[in-house]
């Protein structure tokens, strides 16, 4: 006949469930004004956050060091491209070649890529575009190279887009690439009286320009001002001559902008491994003062436990 | 007028006479898709094989354009040296103000083509033509072909 005494039972129960109390009445103390309930599970959300904010951090670093040997070698093949580009312009600007003022069609292609956390450079081609486009888009056709500036473009100006080049980025391009995109163009059949390449001119490693490149058909070429100062031109000459250096324009526009965007890519990954840092420290003071918090916590539940003795 | 027409004869031939000699500078460029060769250097007569024939550029020649053919392009140097390239296409570009801009899809230094590989470009471009079914494929292995036996020809003057 030995029951248990119910009253006992309830007293016990009071006592456990006091003491509950008092536990979280000592930790609901604010800290540093903030409200901390259940520290025990909040510690271990600091760890985790702090765990996966470290992880960012050394991903971040990583993709910066491969931007860095990537923007290195896109310096280095920028070289010799530059007299490409400057030497093709050059005849432009000397024999004055203008765009056919009867065909108001323009034809923009948007030089971007398909690879995203570089900075702002693919939102800074769409936005020079969009600014283009914003009075009158009926008499523009654009060719998107590369994902992003597709993206980007087919929410407002998705009916003038006309073709699109994918995988751009990955590797570095070659000439064979810019005169499979020339090849693209002129096969379109669009009758364009101008166009314009649009990509980000690399001036430093923290600094790039977005710039505008004209290029022109056969037509506007044989039109031109000064055109009949040059010797010995017939047809077939002016239209090799101008598929020739559409693809030398397009390969010197891909290379500007592919240095521009790993030097960005770059800059980019390191302020965020910056940041990365700053959020850590931070969070590991917190996790610290909440660690400390627990043990007094703890100690004072102790130390009380034994005063009630 | 006999004179008239005479003195003019000799101004003409006197001319042609100081043409071939360097007056003035000529900023030549020559650059291919992975080096430059030159970039606005100074240099004395540049010989181009071109579709429309080869020709040879001196300071102030007429402006003029031309499309490259594969083939072995001659610079002369200010200082008389002469240096063999062999390019596989391209531009020239001539302006008025005696500039010139060749650019060329690949260009190598003659002294740099091997021989045997030159031979079996040659060889596989052959056998492509004789295996080739469409128009296209028929014309592009041509093209290959061309190329093939001018860099053998290059090669072996090199």
């Amino acid at each position: 006949s030995e029951a248990v005494n119910p009253s006992l039972l309830v007293s016990c129960q009071t006592v456990v469930y006091s003491a509950e109390m008092f536990r979280r009445a000592t930790i609901l103390v604010p800290y540093n004004g903030q409200q901390q309930v259940r520290s025990m599970a909040t510690l271990k959300a600091i760890a985790m956050r702090l765990k996966s904010v470290k992880n960012i951090q050394k991903i971040t670093q990583s993709m910066k060091m491969v931007s860095a040997a990537k923007y290195a070698r896109a310096d280095r093949e920028l070289k010799p491209a530059r007299p490409y580009g400057a030497g093709t312009t050059a005849f432009y600007e000397k024999a004055e070649v203008k765009g056919e003022e009867e065909k108001p069609n323009k034809l923009i292609v948007a030089c971007t890529s398909d690879r995203g956390l570089c900075g702002a450079i693919h939102s800074n081609i769409c936005k020079h575009i969009k600014a283009e486009l914003a009075q009158d888009a009926s008499k523009a056709a654009i060719i998107c190279i590369g994902d992003k500036s597709r993206a980007q473009l087919s929410r407002l100006y998705a009916k003038n887009i006309i073709a699109q080049v994918g995988e751009v980025g990955r590797k570095p391009s070659t000439f064979e690439d810019a005169a499979r995109i020339a090849t693209l163009i002129l096969n379109l059949g669009y009758d364009f009286g101008s166009g314009t390449l649009v990509y980000n001119r690399f001036r430093t490693v923290v600094s790039y320009d977005t710039k505008e490149l004209p290029f022109y058909s056969a037509t506007a070429i044989a039109n031109a001002e000064k055109i009949s100062l040059y010797d010995s031109l017939d047809a077939d000459v002016i239209q090799s001559y101008m598929e020739y250096s559409l693809a030398s324009l397009i390969f010197y526009v891909l290379k500007e902008g592919a240095c521009s965007e790993q030097s960005s890519r770059m800059t980019a990954m390191d302020s965020a491994s910056k940041n990365a840092g700053e959020m850590i420290d931070k969070l590991t003071l917190t996790y610290n003062r909440t660690r400390q918090a627990v043990i007094t916590g703890e100690l004072i539940e102790i130390i009380s436990g034994a005063a009630a003795v | 007028m006999f004179s008239r027409a005479a003195s003019t004869l000799v101004r003409r031939v006197s001319l042609v006479g100081t043409r071939s000699y360097s007056d003035g500078p000529m900023a030549f460029t020559f650059a291919s898709q992975n080096q430059v060769f030159y970039n606005g250097a100074d240099v004395r007569q540049v010989d181009v094989p071109s579709f429309s024939g080869s020709f040879g550029i001196l300071p102030k020649h007429v402006p003029s354009l031309a499309v490259l053919k594969p083939g072995v392009l001659t610079v002369l140097e200010a200082d008389g040296a002469a240096k063999k390239y062999f390019v596989s296409s391209g531009i020239v570009t001539i302006n008025e103000d005696s500039s010139v801009q060749i650019l060329a899809e690949e260009a190598a230094g003659v002294e740099e083509l091997d021989l045997g590989a030159a031979r079996d470009i040659l060889s596989k471009a052959h056998s492509e033509a004789n295996a080739a079914t469409s128009e296209e494929a028929k014309a592009e292995a041509l093209i290959k072909v061309e190329v093939a036996e001018e860099l053998v020809k290059a090669a072996e003057s090199g």
